[in-house]
């Protein structure tokens, strides 16, 4: 088990991006009420056959050549489950993955959230060609930021700009 | 002060650009931090964050940063690969966010390489 849920976002992330997603949509609820928290991204990199989506739930399966392990899915799906939550895979050839999973909030085996803005700056920043959504939603209350809109503004200065980075987490900052 | 908004953006563009002059695509450093499950578990958004920290303080525009999967050094994480225009990329092993802002300061401003934090110098070639 990892010690952050954001730690299985980055994680998941780094998948899409491998699958050279260009969106890539992370919504992330939690809801103190219903004792409950999901994440799911979604991204519109190049998929996976039903046979290969079966396979990479399993730890010794890998894509790569030469690499007998492939934990990240799996400890994921390790935690959703053992934390009383669901976890799924969909994906298609061609269009693009979702993977989703919810955990009970007060579990005792949850993993703190961790850090999430880190998480959203350090994949916006590394990343400037791919575009992120992020839906963070707190007991209703809808957070959204959109790389599309920023760099609408931004024009031909990029996201990764110092000043940019500055702004964004500020931003983060006061709306997180 | 009020809060900022996406609009504020638009006084930032305004700003840069009558600063500086963009360069398109003129990097003078390439930096990559490997984030596989591996990479990421033993801290690598610490080291990424710290080193986009140091970039927005320093406030150079010529840093490149970039991230990509395990390269199966899994033992070694987190790793982090500095390539500076026409020299040989050196591999960090081992990195946290203080070895971080020391490549930064030292290797990626200056040109010390770093010799302490070093696993390898030159390209990797996967067989």
């Amino acid at each position: 088990m990892v010690n952050e849920i954001c730690v299985h976002i980055m994680d998941i992330v780094a998948n899409s991006l491998t699958a050279e997603a260009k969106n890539i949509c992370i919504f992330i609820t939690r809801d103190n009420k219903k004792n409950f928290l999901s994440m799911k991204i979604v991204d519109d990199g190049k998929g996976m056959s039903e046979e290969m989506a079966k396979k990479v739930v399993d730890p010794f399966f890998s894509t790569k050549t030469g690499k007998k392990t492939g934990l990240g899915v799996p400890l994921l799906k390790g935690t959703a489950e053992h934390c009383g939550g669901n976890f799924y895979l969909k994906s298609k050839v061609r269009k693009g993955t979702e993977i989703y999973s919810s955990f009970v909030l007060n579990h005792p085996d949850l993993p703190l959230l961790g850090n999430i803005k880190e998480t959203i700056l350090v994949s916006v920043i590394s990343n400037p060609e791919v575009d992120f959504k992020f839906h963070y939603t707190i007991n209703g209350n809808r957070f959204i930021l959109d790389t599309k809109e920023i760099k609408a503004q931004l024009g031909d200065v990029p996201i990764n700009h110092p000043e940019i980075i500055k702004f964004l987490r500020i931003y983060l900052d006061e709306n997180l | 002060m009020a809060k900022l908004t996406i609009e504020d953006l638009r006084k930032i563009k305004e700003k840069v650009h009558a600063e500086t002059s963009l360069r398109d695509g003129a990097w003078r450093v390439k930096v990559t931090v490997h984030m596989g499950t591996c990479g990421i578990v033993s801290g690598a958004r610490e080291v990424m964050s710290a080193l986009i920290q140091e970039i927005e303080e320093a406030g150079v525009t010529d840093v490149m940063v970039t991230t990509s999967g395990c390269m199966g050094l899994c033992s070694r994480e987190p790793l982090v690969t500095v390539e500076a225009m026409e020299q040989e990329p050196i591999k960090y092993e081992y990195m946290n966010a203080n070895k971080m802002r020391q490549v930064f300061k030292r290797h990626i401003l200056q040109g010390e390489v770093q010799t302490p934090f070093v696993l390898a110098k030159g390209a990797e070639i996967i067989k």
